[in-house]
């Protein structure tokens, strides 16, 4: 479980809980997707995973060649194997979707999630939050007196790290992006 | 040279040019400027049915029985939304269709207006792929796209979206070749070195079986060639989903009958006991399957097909070829041959004798009745009376169903149209109507039970008003009979609204529709009934009146493997245990 307790919307399906400890089979997958950028095609996948009954546990979208009209899906899923299998060949079904990526299984690859998080507090708490967020080299992008907004990119695993140590130093709010990831080497 | 012209004079363009003869469809507000061009031509035939639903599943018969797409043109609103369940039928049963559909103008979407629905959102789940056409210059290419997205691959029904503006601006006209369709290009040819892999267990199986579905008949006439010179030439035994019914014909010496939940002992035993099962354009359904976990618990597993998705769904496969049957079936026939030829002969002969040991028991018999006419003795009849015309059978959905696939035998592709994986009440007689459009001088019928015939019984108007002589067989039980005897397995015989009273008077109804109908409940009138119906030059409902509570056999109760299967005489008490009954 992750250690993250975030009262609003929390539950015990909450999209950043990547790992089930009930599944002993059930794996973490990275997909990366390149689509045409048309109207309704997030969509179509979102859709595809909510009527399938697959899980979303991180999505990132984002135009990647104006040009061409195409944009990149990052999507972190989890479940067994046959599943993440019949996932990958259900998406490769949809029709403007041009490549269906396994980036777990394509052998190694980077993966970033960039995180704003807003920490209040006063006194000897401020100060830790300031001298973790080094650490963690995390920047501040906003302050008050009362408050520091901190930006930190890492991978998921850093950021639920970072966050668990602001929490009880007055950890207010949290904006995460879901993850997006390329694979190492140069094609 | 590009052609300016309207967005609705595209559309009809655009149907002239991908060869469309048909047609079918309901007109009105939004799809008004489509509808005007269509009365200024007289190259396309319009097919005006009496409900939007209708016109999918008779676009689905035209369909299924010519191999070309079916074409369907609604309006906006309630017209599109009604067309969801023959779009939901298609996609399951991959039937290659091509639906477009007013839209209100595109400054009113959003806006709630008159007749206005997310068509393109509602029916996103139920198409292969769909389209907002929200510029007219962009509707040629769209229009195209369309088309051949629906008949590459794995077939299925695409939807068009047009504002009523795009149909009254000006844009230019793109021609079919010039249309962008590179980018869907599914594989189709298999992996060779897969291919010679299964020709190696070709060679050695002891135990083999073919179990083909539609993809043989979606593949085109030649796949369903291929298949039969292959099953010819290894002597193999080959079974067939409901959907496959056709591609082998029911004359051929090594045919086993339909498989699955309510297959011929036959065939179900065969599958639960090979050693080698080829799926050929089949999909695994839980139809077929039964009790996934003891599913053909000792065979090695070759599937090909076309969708990749189809592959590892259900079932884990020891050797996927994904490809279309068609090329794969050449490919594996020429290695066979280039090989030598070779079969296991002795293993087969031995297989055959267990096999003929299963038909000896004639898991289709039942018992006669002098009083009363025994719905498979109907059918039984139907196929006597029908053998040696090119006939083309349409179902509803329900026991009839599985009666007509049990008793009729099709010795061709494209002679049965039925609604397999949706299992959608109120596809035949639709289906019939687009079936006879496809085939004006066929015999065209459609078995159907009385319930099933009610809900779009209204179409008989349009068969009626295009003079389509479609023959109406409908088998009587007043009674859902399929609820009921699902009733009796799991419900301690409680027949909870699964009876219908007032039933409308068929030949009366058939009178008020201007056609001609004929009741008969005696069997000695049986055969002459059928014959006035054949003989009649026009529309005709059979209204059979049929054994009000007979059971459908061989049936493989919920929950259970291939090898336990219910004959007739057995008891239907205790024959779903709990995990069974939470089954569909």
């Amino acid at each position: 479980m992750s250690a993250l307790r975030i009262k609003k919307g929390a539950s015990k399906k909450s999209a950043y809980d990547l790992h089930n400890p009930n599944a002993s089979d059930v794996q973490s997958h990275t997909l990366a997707m390149i689509v045409d950028n048309e109207a309704g095609v997030l969509a179509r996948v979102i859709g595809l995973f909510a009527g399938r009954g697959y899980n979303i546990d991180s999505l990132t979208v984002a135009e990647i060649d104006h040009t061409g009209h195409h944009s990149r899906i990052t999507i972190v899923t989890s479940g067994p194997p046959a599943v993440i299998e019949q996932i990958k060949a259900q998406l490769g079904r949809i029709v403007p979707v041009h490549e269906v990526h396994d980036l777990t299984l394509e052998g190694h690859s980077v993966e970033r999630e960039l995180a704003l998080i807003k920490v209040a507090g006063a006194g000897e708490k401020r100060v830790e939050a300031l001298r973790l967020a080094d650490i963690f080299r995390s920047n501040v992008v906003d302050s008050t007196l009362e408050s520091f907004t901190f930006e930190i990119t890492g991978t998921p695993e850093k950021i639920d790290a970072f966050t668990d140590l602001m929490r009880p130093l007055g950890l207010v709010e949290i904006a995460r992006t879901g993850v997006a990831a390329l694979s190492r080497g140069a094609k | 040279m590009t052609r300016q012209m309207t967005g609705a004079k595209m559309v009809v363009q655009a149907l002239k040019d991908q060869g469309v003869d048909v047609v079918f469809g309901y007109p009105s507000g939004a799809a008004l400027p489509i509808y005007d061009e269509i009365f200024l031509q007289n190259d396309i035939r319009h097919v005006l049915v009496r409900h939007e639903q209708g016109a999918v599943h008779a676009a689905e018969g035209y369909a299924r029985s010519t191999g070309k797409p079916g074409v369907v043109l609604v309006t906006s609103g309630p017209g599109a939304t009604n067309t969801v369940t023959g779009l939901m039928d298609a996609l399951l049963d991959s039937i290659p269709l091509v639906v477009m559909s007013a839209q209100v103008p595109t400054f009113m979407i959003g806006t709630d207006g008159f007749q206005e629905a997310d068509t393109v959102g509602i029916t996103r789940p139920c198409t292969k792929h769909n389209w907002l056409v929200r510029d007219a210059d962009d509707l040629a290419e769209v229009m195209h796209q369309a088309f051949h997205v629906a008949t590459t691959g794995r077939p299925g029904p695409v939807l068009v979206d047009i504002p009523k503006d795009v149909q009254f601006a000006t844009g230019s006209y793109t021609t079919k070749n010039k249309s962008e369709t590179a980018h869907y290009q599914p594989r189709v040819k298999g992996d060779i070195d897969a291919i010679t892999e299964l020709v190696a267990l070709i060679e050695k199986a002891e135990r083999p079986v073919f179990y083909t579905g539609g993809g043989v008949i979606n593949s085109g006439t030649g796949a369903s060639q291929l298949l039969r010179e292959l099953v010819g030439a290894t002597g193999f035994p080959i079974t067939s989903t409901l959907m496959g019914l056709g591609a082998y014909p029911a004359s051929g010496e090594n045919w086993l009958g339909m498989l699955g939940m309510h297959g011929l002992y036959e065939a179900n035993m065969a599958m639960h006991d090979c050693d080698l099962m080829i799926c050929v354009g089949a999909r695994f359904d839980d139809r077929i399957t039964g009790r996934v976990d003891a599913f053909s618990p000792n065979s090695t597993k070759a599937q090909i097909d076309i969708d990749p998705s189809s592959i590892n769904k259900v079932i884990q496969v020891d050797l996927p070829i994904v490809g279309d049957i068609g090329h794969v079936l050449e490919d594996l026939l020429r290695v066979w041959k280039a090989r030598g030829r070779k079969i296991n002969k002795d293993a087969l002969r031995a297989w055959h004798g267990q096999i003929d040991e299963w038909r000896a028991l004639k898991c289709l018999s039942y018992t006669p009745d002098a009083e009363i006419i025994k719905p498979q003795y109907a059918l039984e009849r139907l196929q006597a009376l029908t053998a040696d015309a090119d006939r083309y059978i349409t179902t509803e959905v329900g026991q009839h169903q599985m009666w007509a696939a049990q008793y009729l035998h099709f010795e061709d592709p494209n002679r049965w149209m039925t609604s397999g994986g949706l299992g959608t009440m109120g596809y035949g007689l639709p289906a019939s109507i687009g079936v006879q459009m496809a085939h004006p001088d066929a015999l065209v019928i459609n078995v159907a039970g009385e319930a099933s015939f009610q809900m779009n019984l209204q179409e008989m108007a349009t068969a009626v008003q295009f003079r389509l002589p479609v023959k109406q067989f409908i088998l009587n039980n007043e009674r859902l009979g399929m609820v009921r005897q699902w009733q009796d397995l799991l419900h301690g015989s409680r027949y909870s609204q699964s009876w219908s009273e007032s039933l409308p008077d068929f030949v009366k109804l058939a009178d008020a529709f201007g056609c001609k109908g004929r009741l008969v409940t005696d069997p000695a009138d049986l055969d002459d009934a059928i014959a006035e119906m054949l003989a009649y030059d026009g529309p005709f409902i059979l209204d059979v009146m049929v054994t009000k509570h007979e059971n459908c056999y061989p049936m493989i109760p919920s929950g259970e493997p291939h090898n336990k299967m219910l004959m007739g005489d057995d008891t239907t008490e205790d024959a779903i245990g709990t995990a069974g009954a939470a089954l569909v």
